[in-house]
């Protein structure tokens, strides 16, 4: 059957209750008359061979690149960087749609006779991943072969000995990443291209840069100017990357970049409601979403955050290329539209979102207000091209429990940036003028990130310039159902229920305002007119 | 002749120039008399001497205020040349004078004799040694200083007149009227052979040093000590328990007096040891004499400014445990009378009487106010209860605290009512005490004690001074209004004692209540004070950049983990899942020995349970515990203090982390500080031996070795602040300037809040600390082998 495209339903007197994530848990939600709902569209068919449509994309390779295999000989120094953990969300079945093109690769290499290969995770400013997460992307033939010999390696863009400044583009921004990569013969990229922001320049430039080189495009003022940092031309984040990608080609650097993307089949079958349209609901379908919500009331937060964190997800691979890097990222983010493309008329006062228990930066791990915040306001708000789905002073409604909970292994420099930054100030140019460089530097947070499994110190800070954009652009944010302490120190109003959140709004947005709500999962794109 | 010109120029010779009475009567007579010069005896201090004292604690007190504002740049000259501090002890034969003293003495025109132990618990030998036998040596003392310098031909006053202090009650407390006459000559008085009581107390006290150091004593002390401290180490242990000892008889001294003293008739040793004390003047003294007996001495009525008080005395910390609520009711008969007399009219009388004629025979005066102006029990507490109706205090909520109605009961019935609350909250705390508790439950259990402390000093209250609620006696001031009426009319403007003059409704509600009330530490308004808090106060303290070193302890101070855990983490690391229960079950079996040897001896157990580490492989346990760090510790670090670290570092003080936990364990901690001291494990061929390399750095060794640290680097442990989380580490805490007790276990938290150190609520990031039982995660693969001995 062939997947039917995004759909924008106006809710009348017939529709049911709509689904929205509230973290660990799900409820239905009646909108108000006359509401808009956007469902995406339906999950792609998967590829029939994925390793031979891999085989094909490297041997037929898009833009000014040979087929890899000619690109391999004996001798040569081969260094193949991966994205990490972050993606794809939730993490997918095995195996691994990074195994699988890395499987190929290093076929080809082998075959090529070369032996000097190294594995980066191209981490940036992320935590490290863990042996288990490493094996899962990898599979444990891969890692088996590299990982006891030193051989696969995660960037660390705080180790000054093996990070290369490879100059400074005609916008005085440094570029400085990872040595080995800069300075192997061949630099293969291996990309999971989930969400349009990924890929492309930002790959290399971003996933193995240093902090001096983030810097440039992470902060406030890039951030504003990113509308959306999903829409490559209109992204000031994007621009910035790009200047920075054409100077590490300009000074020799071979990248040979392997883009992919997956169809939105985002839950295994247990969870099939969350995927199909309210009204659309089976029986069983009803039946296990009352049973699942039943179960999830009953269950401690911490299990069932457990419980969902194991989730994986039976994404599939729908298309892969390779060769030069913009020529290949053209070809990708059209696929991304292809699969994630809905086409919006008009602009609204409130826009609603349900947030669910997981977003890039907590796998395996707690999903802290910041990050609550962020999936929101960074990621959700801006799901769009052209212009925002919600009007300048609109008003945007959360739904997310939002506990005071972080993971102090993962995400220490959050709890302090909570503690003392946010109490401070919500601002993020006066946060990123006041606090960052100290965070940025100090030893502890470099110490946990180097050795541990630790963001970064200034990760959180990143955090709260995603969400730039939309607090520039917002008249109010509202969480429904988050700790009121931990919503009211981000700036937010908490609001038990949406309908409380409704009258909240009003305030803002007058008496008879429009709603628009973001149907997810799976994800979407509007392209907003 | 007036009074101001009878005594101008003269010599004041004073004792107890630093209590109550005689802070008043020097300032009265600096500020007063013109020219009069004042010789203070003060007993110098441990640390400072009886210039400095003097000084400290007669100058600077707040009585002084009033004429340093009339001489303004002129009072440090003036005061210099007027005022002598000599040093010497009245309980000390010939008053512990050197030559220089006793020449001043000499030369003093008026010898006013102030020093008393006015507290009503006294040990008996101390109030022996102080009122019994003080006036008496006082008088010696001056005869003797007259005879030498009599001698040696230099200025010797004329008509030297020496004042005695007494009391009122020497006479008793029992019905009847008490006249201004000596007590040999009184009906009432017993004849007591005062050389018999003084030999009866220092032998008591002799009796009482053999009985403490009895085994079977000492080792109660021993046991209490340690059931306070925990094992906070030998010397300090020690340290407690001879202060226990030193109570302990203190305790039975004062027992010995009220006993001996109410066998007698008096209601405790106090007024019986002033009595024996005038007796004892009267039959040794040849100068001439005037014994002045005041009542109960309060806040002043006028001078130097109404409502002047130093230090809480007898009735200020009853009216405010009442108006506390803390005290439901005292014992009293409504219509007693309360003999209250201002200070400033003691001061007046004995100014006058120094003023006066040098008597031929000794002579009494009593200040009081009894019979001329009577001052009703029931109309005290009336005026009390009406004024903190309209003036509540309030608790730590903000709201008024409501005042009990006060039914006059028996003492019986208060005093085993506040017997009944007192042993129930003593239960309560020694069950509090046993819990493992710490943090927040452990400062609940330090405010039980501190009630139970309110309500003990309550009880105490009852049990002193009930008798003086109770007094029916009444002293009479034929004397004391004869000597008024001879004043001139501006002497009686400036030197008012006539107690009829005293407006008892303006005076408690206008004088003495507000000035209680402002000299308690009590809440009189509902509002949070804009003002810093105190723990905000001491935070900055903490972090004022002067400090030099932090020093912290690991355990339950950084990380809410121990030495076990951390044990079976690394032991169950590589174990097979089917061979973790064995582990676990055998750890939790062993768990309250464990516990037990630890707060026997932290040194013993960290030896014993550190042997398990035996034959373990050197290289794998490095490794696994950066694994534990990650997934065990920080997971159970308490944020707030790692970001304090930092914080002190920023600051640029050192900072040290001071810990039994061995140098692999806590080998990824190594980047947060500037020094790590820790135990470390000596090694043979790649494996622990199980054995320390050195003692381990616990307990008292802390102390040492911070004191050691700070010398190395030039550094003051004055200047230095330490965390730590039990008393055990009291040695280290006690160490420093700033100790800062961190979720503290309850005998730390009594501790600090007596001693008023900060104290530190840190938690544990929500959302870390998800696992129940300390084990590592099951390997990835399954053929590693474990490092550590398995479970047999």
């Amino acid at each position: 059957m062939t997947p039917r495209p995004g759909f924008v339903l106006e809710v009348d007197r017939s529709t049911p209750p709509i689904l929205f994530w509230h973290g660990e848990r799900f409820v239905l939600e009646r909108l108000p008359e006359g509401s808009r709902v956007i469902y995406a569209p339906e999950p792609l068919s998967a590829l029939d061979d994925p390793s031979a449509a891999i085989r094909h994309a490297l041997r037929n390779p898009l833009g000014d690149r040979a087929p890899l295999p000619a690109l391999l000989r004996p001798g040569m120094r081969l260094t193949i960087c991966f994205d990490d953990v972050s993606l794809p969300l939730p993490p997918m079945q095995a195996p691994d749609v990074r195994q699988l093109v890395i499987e190929e690769v290093l076929d080809m290499a082998a075959s090529a006779g070369v032996d000097d290969v190294v594995l980066i995770a191209a981490l940036a400013l992320h935590r490290r991943m863990t042996e288990a997460e490493l094996r899962h992307a990898l599979g444990d033939r891969i890692y088996e072969a590299f990982a006891p010999h030193g051989l696969l390696t995660q960037h660390d863009a705080e180790d000054p000995d093996n990070l290369v400044h490879l100059g400074t583009t005609d916008k005085g921004e440094d570029v400085e990443i990872n040595k080995r990569a800069a300075t192997s013969d061949l630099l293969v990229y291996v990309n999971i291209n989930l969400v349009a922001m990924d890929g492309g320049h930002k790959s290399v430039a971003t996933g193995l840069a240093s902090y001096q080189s983030l810097r440039h495009h992470h902060n406030p003022r890039t951030m504003v100017h990113s509308r959306s940092f999903m829409d490559a031309p209109s992204s000031e984040l994007h621009t910035s990357n790009w200047r920075m990608g054409r100077l590490i080609a300009d000074s020799g650097v071979k990248i040979f970049q392997i883009e992919t993307t997956l169809n939105t089949d985002t839950f295994p079958s247990q969870f099939g409601f969350l995927q199909r349209r309210e009204w659309e609901w089976s029986l069983r379908d009803r039946a296990t979403y009352m049973a699942t919500a039943a179960a999830l009331d009953r269950t401690p937060p911490r299990v069932a955050r457990q419980v969902f964190h194991s989730i994986r997800a039976p994404h599939a691979l729908v298309s892969v290329q390779a060769g030069e890097v913009e020529a290949v990222h053209a070809v990708t983010t059209a696929n991304v539209w292809r699969q994630q493309g809905v086409e919006v008329r008009g602009q609204t006062d409130i826009l609603t979102m349900g947030l669910p228990y997981i977003s890039p930066y907590n796998v395996n791990s707690i999903m802290n207000p910041i990050l609550v915040a962020c999936l929101g306001l960074g990621y959700f708000f801006n799901l769009y091209r052209g212009m925002p789905l919600v009007r300048e002073g609109g008003v945007v409604i959360l739904h997310h429990p939002t506990p005071w909970e972080f993971h102090p292994g993962h995400h220490p420099s959050y709890i302090d940036f909570f503690e003392d930054v946010l109490s401070d100030t919500t601002d993020p140019v006066e946060i990123a003028k006041t606090y960052e460089e100290s965070y940025a530097t100090d030893p502890w947070y470099v110490h946990l990130y180097r050795t541990g499994h630790a963001y970064h110190g200034v990760h959180p800070f990143y955090m709260w310039y995603w969400c730039a954009h939309a607090l520039d652009h917002l008249g109010r944010v509202i969480v429904v159902g988050g700790d009121p302490a931990a919503v009211r120190r981000m700036g937010f109003s908490p609001a038990t229920s949406l309908d409380d959140a409704l009258e909240m709004a009003s305030d803002v947005v007058g008496r008879s305002p429009s709603l628009t709500h973001i149907h997810t999962p799976p994800l979407l794109l509007a392209d907003v007119r | 002749m007036p009074i101001r010109a009878a005594l101008a120029g003269k010599r004041f010779f004073v004792t107890g120039a630093t209590g109550f009475l005689g802070t008043a009567l020097v300032e009265r007579i600096l500020r007063t008399v013109p020219d009069a010069q004042v010789v203070v005896l003060v007993r110098p201090g441990r640390r400072a001497s009886a210039a400095e004292r003097a000084s400290r604690e007669i100058l600077r007190n707040d009585c002084f205020d009033r004429l340093r504002g009339e001489l303004a740049d002129r009072f440090e000259a003036e005061i210099t040349n007027r005022l002598t501090a000599v040093s010497g002890d009245v309980s000390r034969d010939g008053l512990g004078l050197d030559d220089e003293g006793r020449s001043l003495l000499a030369s003093c025109d008026v010898v006013v004799h102030c020093a008393a132990t006015v507290s009503f618990d006294a040990p008996l030998d101390q109030a022996v040694e102080i009122n019994l036998l003080g006036p008496a040596r006082v008088a010696q003392a001056l005869a003797a200083a007259r005879d030498d310098v009599a001698r040696a031909d230099v200025r010797r006053a004329e008509g030297v007149h020496m004042i005695a202090v007494s009391t009122a009650y020497v006479a008793g407390t029992h019905q009847g009227e008490a006249k201004e006459e000596l007590l040999s000559e009184s009906r009432f008085s017993l004849e007591v052979d005062w050389t018999a009581e003084v030999e009866a107390a220092r032998r008591r006290r002799q009796d009482l040093e053999a009985e403490s150091r009895r085994p079977a004593v000492l080792g109660t002390f021993a046991k209490g000590a340690r059931e306070e401290l925990g094992a906070a180490g030998d010397h300090l242990l020690a340290a407690r328990a001879e202060r226990l000892r030193d109570e302990w008889i203190k305790d039975r001294l004062v027992e010995a007096g009220t006993a001996r003293a109410q066998s007698l008739g008096w209601p405790d040793a106090y007024p019986f040891t002033k009595a024996l004390g005038e007796r004892a003047l009267i039959e040794t003294a040849s100068v001439p004499l005037t014994i002045v007996r005041p009542s109960i001495i309060e806040s002043s009525l006028a001078e130097p400014v109404p409502g002047w008080i130093r230090g809480f005395r007898m009735a200020e910390p009853i009216i405010i445990s009442f108006a506390r609520g803390l005290l439901r009711e005292f014992p009293g008969v409504p219509e007693g009378v309360v003999d209250v007399i201002p200070v400033d009219m003691v001061v007046a009388a004995i100014l006058a009487v120094a003023a006066g004629p040098v008597p031929d025979e000794p002579s009494v005066y009593h200040v009081a106010s009894g019979v001329a102006n009577p001052l009703r029990y029931g109309r005290l507490v009336e005026l009390i209860q009406d004024w903190f109706g309209r003036h509540p205090l309030y608790d730590d909520r903000g709201q008024p605290i409501s005042l009990p109605d006060w039914s006059f009961p028996g003492r019986g019935r208060v005093q085993r009512q506040l017997q009944r609350a007192t042993r129930a909250m003593d239960a309560a705390e020694r069950l509090l005490t046993l819990l493992p508790v710490r943090g927040r439950q452990a400062s609940l259990s330090a405010s039980l004690e501190e009630r139970n402390t309110l309500a003990k000093r309550a009880l105490g209250y009852v049990e002193l001074y009930g008798a003086y609620t109770e007094t029916e006696a009444r002293y009479r001031v034929d004397r004391l209004l004869g000597l008024w009426s001879t004043l001139e009319d501006a002497d009686k403007d400036d030197f008012c004692f006539d107690p009829r003059v005293i407006d008892w409704d303006h005076y408690v509600h206008g004088i003495h209540l507000p000035s209680i009330v402002s000299h308690a530490r009590v809440r009189t308004s509902p509002a949070r004070s804009a003002v810093e808090t105190r723990p905000a106060r001491a935070r900055r303290a903490i972090l004022a950049p002067e400090r030099h070193l932090a020093a912290f302890d690991l355990e339950h101070t950084l990380i809410a983990s121990n030495v076990v855990d951390s044990y079976a983490w690394l032991a169950s690391r590589h174990l097979p899942a089917s061979k973790r229960p064995k582990l676990v079950a055998e750890l939790m079996a062993q768990g309250p020995s464990l516990l037990a040897l630890d707060r026997r001896d932290r040194g013993d157990f960290l030896r014993s349970f550190y042997r398990r580490y035996e034959g373990a492989p050197v290289a794998q346990l490095e490794t696994d515990a950066w694994e534990l760090f990650f997934g065990q510790l920080l997971p159970r670090s308490f944020p707030a203090g790692l970001a304090r670290v930092r914080a002190h570092r920023r600051l640029g003080h050192r900072t040290l982390l001071i810990t039994g936990a061995l140098d692999f364990v806590i080998a990824p901690l190594r980047p947060l500080f500037d020094d790590i001291v820790c135990a470390r494990m000596a090694q043979a061929d790649g494996r622990f031996t199980g054995r320390l390399d050195e003692l381990p750095p616990i307990g008292e060794a802390r102390a040492q070795l911070l004191s050691d640290y700070a010398g190395a680097h030039g550094l003051s442990l004055a200047e230095s602040v330490a965390y730590a989380d039990s008393a055990s580490d009291l040695a280290m805490l006690e160490a420093v300037g700033f100790p800062v007790a961190v979720n503290p276990e309850s005998r730390l938290a009594a501790i600090a809040r007596r001693r008023g150190w900060h104290v530190e609520h840190w938690e544990k990031a929500a959302g870390g600390a998800a696992r129940l039982l300390p084990v590592g995660p099951l390997d990835v693969r399954q053929h590693a082998t474990a490092p550590l001995r398995e479970p047999v």
